[in-house]
């Protein structure tokens, strides 16, 4: 594996199927009374937030103190950042503190890679504007995996804003490593305007596909996109793309619907369908942390795993 | 009164012809010739001699930003790249909208004298695009302003660029557009296209110029004036131009050398390593299909000349994430080089086609005498003398610039300028600054 993990692409089928098979390991311990592992004990892992994402945040924290990892939460939010410091000094000062992972979240595309270029440690992705969410494609991969086996040949329906989505450009990224066959759907204005050389097939028809897929994946609609002529009202993108009872009733009866949150309840999808036993949504948020793990684990790594979850 | 000294320069290859002596006398060119002596020699045996380049696109950031350039080191920066003539954008703070302003610049380019200082003239005030500034006084003004540009941002409503254009007829001006239509690129990153939708940048589309020019050259025609069309950056651009030449309309168009050598893949991939804002620039890098087109438009004569856009900024400004980041690359000291790998090496252009293209034409569409001349007797004695069998890997900490804002660090570039005379005066000598 790589050093970091910024983008899905980084990681090569065998790295990704480790990754996957790591966490289910450690989930194992998940269900224990007991839930940390020595394995990280006396390494630093800071959680480098400048974007408000408390969920995303308290997954990897409980991630790192899991395995035993010192986790430093640092917000821009009452930091130096907040009085103009730049990211690189932000780095510099990470580096002097001898972080050996940083998580990063930010609001400009691409942070983690000049990040990347300013420390020694590790450098993982935790959302990046509009470009990626590597662990989120990971969580979802896992989710799949344990809801419908391996994900050769498996029907990936991924729905919404995919041109401001770094969870679609991570998971059609990560799904087409692993073999799953991945469709997006959203208004064309919603797509990329060169979405065609991406990995994955694409269609303006929701209805269509919902019969020929294994997994349902609705995709946040930002507030922000509502007034810029995206599409003409909230009622419209609903109707067209959101995901309703009756929708749901033309899919398999074994194919799962997924939202990486948080959901707009009747917008993208019925709050009735978020709550049916085909979601997997409160998994997921599950998952994550056991999936972060992994990655931490693997990326500084962690010693012979199987030995630690014996004793 | 005793008579001016001369100076010879011995054996040099004229726009890459026969090898010839060049006799300087009072800033003239006297005579060109075989056997030729003077007071003082400057051997240019081997060296192509050109005419002094000429740019009409130059960020010298004084007044205002004196971290990243002043009309000094700026000046040097053009002197080092074989410039004698550059002209100073008007972006500056305050912005070059006055005849008060304009005279600053011009004034200050002839005490730094290392090369001369044409001001650019904001088209509106502040560059806010709400009213014209006061182009006539500018005009008037000692820095005989002639182009008018809100560069930096584009003079994007119709009936105040139709005025503009109009109005400037009376003392034979021309507005340089900066075309790109303001609501296609609100908060534009990059080349909207594989690249932007991969990394997530929000996308800058080729047609947000196309459309601007489009438009500039309809009106351009309409009111029978002089339209110039800043660096162009699309293969769709050049179409149009072309097509607006064919009518016969007074339309001319810079490329810069940034974009006839980087493409936009540069953001994503890269030694520099990806999201380096040293490829961030205004209009953004685009395509391979387009760097071929623009070359083929400059070699046709579709694109009249090549324009640095030379803009500096300082370190703090680029090492930054990618949308924080300032837009700009400086070039006025790869300028040459540039021209002479995109262009020459590929045999689209010979050396008189890079001194058409390099010193004649902007000298001609900015209406700048004494600029722009063949190498021939009678001429001013501008000369930029070349060695175009040097090749050497670009060092940014030996630039003049104040910046290093430079997207060739590390890269071999072919060439040298070796020497630049400015009426007759070495500004340059064996590649260093007198």
């Amino acid at each position: 594996m790589k050093r970091h993990l910024i983008s899905a692409a980084d990681l090569s089928r065998d790295d990704a199927l480790l990754i996957l098979d790591t966490a289910d390991e450690l989930a194992k311990i998940s269900d224990r009374s007991i839930k940390k592992l020595p394995t990280l004990r006396g390494r630093t892992v800071v959680n480098l937030f400048f974007e408000d994402s408390t969920r995303t945040r308290i997954s990897f924290e409980a991630a790192a103190k899991r395995l035993s990892a010192d986790v430093i939460n640092f917000s821009a939010k009452g930091s130096s950042v907040s009085k103009g410091e730049s990211l690189k000094d932000t780095a510099l000062t990470l580096e002097a503190m001898g972080a050996d992972a940083v998580v990063i979240r930010h609001s400009a595309s691409g942070a983690p890679h000049r990040l990347a270029g300013w420390v020694r440690g590790s450098v993982v992705n935790a959302g990046d504007g509009t470009h990626e969410h590597p662990t989120q494609a990971l969580l979802d991969a896992f989710t799949m995996r344990r809801r419908l086996g391996p994900l050769d040949g498996r029907r990936v329906t991924i729905v919404g804003d995919v041109l401001h989505s770094r969870v679609a450009r991570s998971n059609v990224l990560l799904l087409s490593t692993l073999g799953a066959e991945v469709t997006l759907v959203a208004p064309p204005t919603l797509l990329p305007v060169n979405v065609g050389s991406w990995p994955c097939e694409v269609s303006y028809d929701l209805d269509a596909m919902l019969p020929k897929s294994d997994v349902v994946m609705m995709l946040r609609v930002q507030r922000e996109r509502m007034n810029a002529a995206f599409f003409p009202t909230e009622r419209e993108y609903s109707r067209r793309y959101g995901l309703d009872r009756d929708r749901v009733a033309r899919m398999h009866d074994d194919a799962i619907v997924m939202h990486p949150g948080p959901m707009n309840r009747g917008m993208e999808i019925a709050a009735e369908v978020a709550d049916s036993p085909r979601s997997t949504i409160v998994e997921q948020v599950a998952n994550g942390v056991t999936t972060r793990m992994a990655v931490l684990y693997l990326l500084l790594g962690g010693a012979d795993l199987g030995g630690e979850i014996r004793q | 009164m005793s008579e001016q000294r001369s100076t010879v320069v011995k054996g040099a290859r004229i726009l890459g012809g026969e090898p010839a002596d060049i006799l300087i006398r009072d800033g003239i060119i006297e005579e060109v010739g075989q056997g030729l002596t003077g007071d003082e020699t400057i051997d240019a045996r081997g060296l192509i001699a050109l005419p002094g380049l000429v740019d009409l696109h130059t960020h010298l950031r004084e007044p205002g930003r004196e971290d990243a350039e002043t009309v000094e080191t700026g000046t040097r920066a053009a002197a080092l790249g074989g410039y004698t003539a550059v002209h100073a954008m008007a972006n500056t703070d305050p912005v070059a909208d006055t005849a008060g302003v304009v005279e600053q610049v011009w004034r200050l380019g002839q005490e730094a004298g290392h090369c001369d200082v044409r001001p650019v003239g904001a088209v509106t005030v502040g560059l806010e695009g709400e009213r014209l500034a006061e182009l006539g006084a500018m005009a008037d003004s000692a820095a005989r302003v002639r182009v008018f540009s809100d560069d930096g941002k584009c003079v994007s409503d119709a009936v105040l660029m139709r005025r503009a254009l109009e109005y400037v007829k009376a003392f034979d001006g021309v507005i340089a557009q900066h075309a790109q239509e303001p609501r296609l690129t609100a908060g534009a990153q990059m080349n909207e296209g594989a690249v932007s939708g991969r990394l997530g940048l929000t996308g800058w589309p080729a047609v947000a110029e196309e459309a601007i020019i489009a438009r500039d050259c309809l009106l351009a025609a309409h009111v029978g004036s002089r339209l110039h069309v800043c660096h162009v950056s699309t293969a769709g651009s050049v179409e149009i131009i072309r097509w607006a030449k064919s009518k016969g309309w007074d339309v001319t168009a810079e490329v810069t050398p940034h974009h006839l050598l980087l493409t936009d893949d540069l953001v994503e991939d890269s030694p520099v390593g990806a999201y380096n804002p040293i490829y961030k620039v205004n209009p953004p890098l685009r395509t391979r299909a387009d760097v071929e087109a623009l070359r083929l438009a400059l070699a046709d004569g579709t694109i009249d000349c090549v324009a640095t856009d030379h803009a500096p900024h300082p370190v703090e400004d680029k090492e930054t994430e990618w949308s924080a980041a300032a837009m700009g690359m400086i070039g006025l000291e790869t300028a040459l080089s540039v021209v002479h790998e995109a262009m020459v090496e590929t045999g689209l252009l010979d050396w008189s086609g890079v001194a058409e293209r390099m010193s004649y034409a902007p000298a001609r569409i900015g209406r700048l005498a004494g600029h722009g001349r063949p190498v021939e007797a009678g001429a001013p004695a501008n000369i930029t003398l070349y060695d175009a069998s040097a090749r050497a890997g670009v060092d940014p900490s030996a630039f003049a610039s104040r910046s290093r804002n430079t997207p060739y660090e590390g890269r071999t570039l072919p060439g040298r300028v070796v020497a630049t005379l400015l009426r007759g005066r070495p500004t340059v000598l064996d590649g260093k600054l007198v």
